[in-house]
């Protein structure tokens, strides 16, 4: 099906289209069924609508602070959309966003995928969805509770980790910096961990249900060991699946507010020491900036937010393709 | 059961028996993976724990009797009334909007697209809207509809934003559902002459019902969570505005939000119980949705 030319795929399209009208109109000739394919059409057709609409808005309302912009969008760090003379880049966000949710996803998804190995393979055949549902508790969970534990709980006991990594690891320059504190993007980043694990474990749990049992028996009757099973059966198998799950958390990282914003205190400029407060992510600067912002100033951040839109919009792109490309070869 | 134990008391008499080094491996992975699943519990236990703990000292009838109209940061008493009313209604007009259209997009994609390419835009579509994250679809309602459409903050705007996110998991769950209902119930009807929007709506949908109301019930209680873009569609209000369509509104996130901010003792108490409020209910929508989808399973399982 996938390895045919484009010519034959919209022929044979073509035919089938030309098959349900003729369907159609054989059934038909009433009018509910016209009005009610037109009502479900339509409601697909909305859909789209709703999705170029984004783009487009987002992009017309962010012309004009754009062209009011004194500085260069793309390489400014400073964020002074609401002066006179207007100032403001995305180079900081841009850091901010990526290393927060880069560093959330290194951390998240080898966990997520111990668990989903827990569930599928370690804990009980009776427990199994039920252990599931406990996992997904995690993404029931809204992020505004998340942000309000990470501000009152977790950035406490952030403090101690924090300055034991900058002295074990302080000779490596992300590490480094002479003032770890709780409001770093490593605090950030923990905490978008957490709540993305949910959907890369629940993704790697449907890539291994999907393994050939017979692989799994082979391997065992063979005398592999539950973990050489996994690790010559189940892995290689599911390892694009991982590899777009754990894109699909970066993505959800990405897009993550109200729990960044409450965590990370604002500090005006790139910092590469993720240890020590500071930093902002696009979506954080934007609930943070919102209430003062002015014409220009909602002009600028609907101008991040497009950015955000267009870089979640890849990602996910990608991810998809990877886990699709699996399904290829299944 | 009893040859296992054998090989135990007897290592490597058996054929079977495993060398040390990859035993001590297959251990080190089980504990390995143990951890971790150990590891998701600890944040999970603490969130709940610490909302319990800090949100029961102001969980009291004041808090669901009164707003926080005339109460400053710093003063005890003050409720979120006005912010439960708000996300009700938010919720329940979202709802209205959202479930319609998702579902017959649902219906499209699987009842009539085919392999058409229509069809296949559209899923795409759905996919994409999956990623778009919160505060995007927030902006949006910004700009279209205060910026170029005018109209002022209000709960409606807000709805407007939170459908943007319901539509694609009713979508997607709406669709797995369909999916499920066998092929024979639909010739069964098609070969009785019942033309085919009855049977859609007569034999297909009772059929997948009640994995969907499950699936609609989790996406009520996903949406109902969001703070981002509430911020920039319903603004701030401290007073009860039990009209969605005119003026900021209130809402248990941003209330939580507000509340958070505030420096005073009092508000952080408000912003805990506001954050037990919250996890209530939607840990009860999530089990209702848990118990409709256990009661009946749709057919073809």
């Amino acid at each position: 099906m996938t390895s045919e030319t484009g010519v034959e795929a919209g022929a044979e399209a073509r035919v089938g289209a030309r098959h349900r009208a003729t369907g159609a109109r054989m059934s038909t000739g009433r009018a509910g069924d016209r009005i009610f394919a037109g009502a479900a059409r339509g409601s697909g057709i909305t859909v789209l609508a709703i999705v170029v609409a984004i783009g487009a808005f987002l992009v017309w309302k962010a012309i004009p602070a754009l062209q009011d912009n004194q500085a260069n969008f793309l390489t400014t760090e400073e964020w002074n959309p609401n002066a006179a003379e207007p100032r403001f880049g995305i180079a900081q966000l841009a850091f901010g966003t990526v290393m927060s949710s880069l560093l959330a996803m290194l951390i998240a998804t080898p966990v997520a995928i111990g668990i989903a190995l827990f569930i599928s393979f370690y804990s009980p055949r009776r427990l199994a969805s039920g252990l599931g549902y406990v996992v997904d508790l995690l993404a029931a969970v809204p992020s505004i509770v998340y942000g309000l534990w990470g501000l009152a709980f977790l950035s406490k006991h952030m403090e101690g980790i924090s300055d034991f990594l900058n002295g074990v690891l302080g000779w490596i320059p992300l590490f480094g910096g002479d003032s770890p504190g709780k409001n770093s993007i490593f605090t950030a980043a923990v905490v978008l961990a957490i709540m993305i694990l949910p959907i890369i474990s629940s993704i790697s749990r449907e890539v291994f249900l999907q393994v050939p049992q017979s692989h799994v028996e082979a391997s065992l009757a063979l005398g592999a060991t539950r973990w050489e099973m996994i690790r010559m059966s189940v892995l290689p198998y599911g390892r694009s699946g991982m590899i777009g799950a754990s894109m699909l958390g970066l993505g959800r990282a990405m897009g993550e507010t109200i729990a960044v914003a409450m965590v990370l205190t604002f500090v005006p400029g790139i910092n590469w020491h993720i240890l020590e407060n500071g930093g902002s992510t696009f979506a954080a600067n934007i609930a943070n900036s919102f209430d003062e912002a002015s014409t220009t100033g909602r002009g600028a951040l609907i101008a991040s937010g497009l950015v955000l839109f267009v870089i979640t919009l890849v990602v996910n792109m990608a991810a998809r393709a990877v886990v699709a490309r699996r399904k290829e070869f299944a | 059961m009893t040859t296992v134990s054998t090989r135990k008391d007897r290592p490597g008499a058996s054929l079977s028996s495993i060398s040390a080094g990859r035993r001590i491996k297959d251990r080190t992975v089980q504990a390995l993976v143990y951890l971790a699943f150990g590891l998701a519990l600890v944040p999970l236990l603490s969130v709940l724990w610490t909302v319990v703990v800090n949100g029961a000292k102001r969980f009291d009838l004041t808090f669901f009797q009164y707003s926080m109209n005339a109460v400053s940061g710093n003063d005890a008493g003050g409720g979120a009334y006005h912010a439960i009313i708000g996300t009700l209604e938010q919720v329940v007009i979202t709802s209205l909007i959202a479930v319609p259209i998702a579902v017959l997009t649902a219906i499209y994609l699987v009842e009539y697209a085919g392999n058409g390419r229509l069809g296949k835009v559209i899923s795409f579509t759905v996919d994409v809207m999956t990623g778009i994250p919160s505060i995007v679809a927030g902006l949006f309602v910004l700009a279209l509809w205060l910026l170029t459409f005018g109209f002022d903050f209000s709960g409606f705007a807000g709805a407007l934003a939170l459908t943007i996110l319901m539509i694609p998991t009713v979508v997607r769950a709406s669709e797995e559902m369909l999916k499920l209902v066998p092929n024979e119930l639909r010739e069964a009807a098609y070969a009785l002459g019942v033309p085919r929007w009855r049977t859609v709506l007569l034999v297909v949908l009772p059929t997948a019902l009640t994995g969907m109301i499950t699936g609609i019930m989790l996406a009520v209680a996903r949406v109902m969570g969001e703070t981002a873009p509430l911020l920039l569609t319903i603004f701030f209000t401290k007073a009860i505005n039990e009209n969605a369509f005119s003026g900021p509104q209130g809402s248990l996130p941003t209330f939580i939000w507000e509340q958070a901010k505030d420096p005073n003792q009092n508000s952080i108490d408000r912003a805990w119980t506001g954050a037990l409020v919250l996890i209530l209910i939607i840990m009860l929508l999530n089990l209702a949705a848990r118990f409709v989808a256990g009661r009946r399973r749709p057919a073809g399982r």
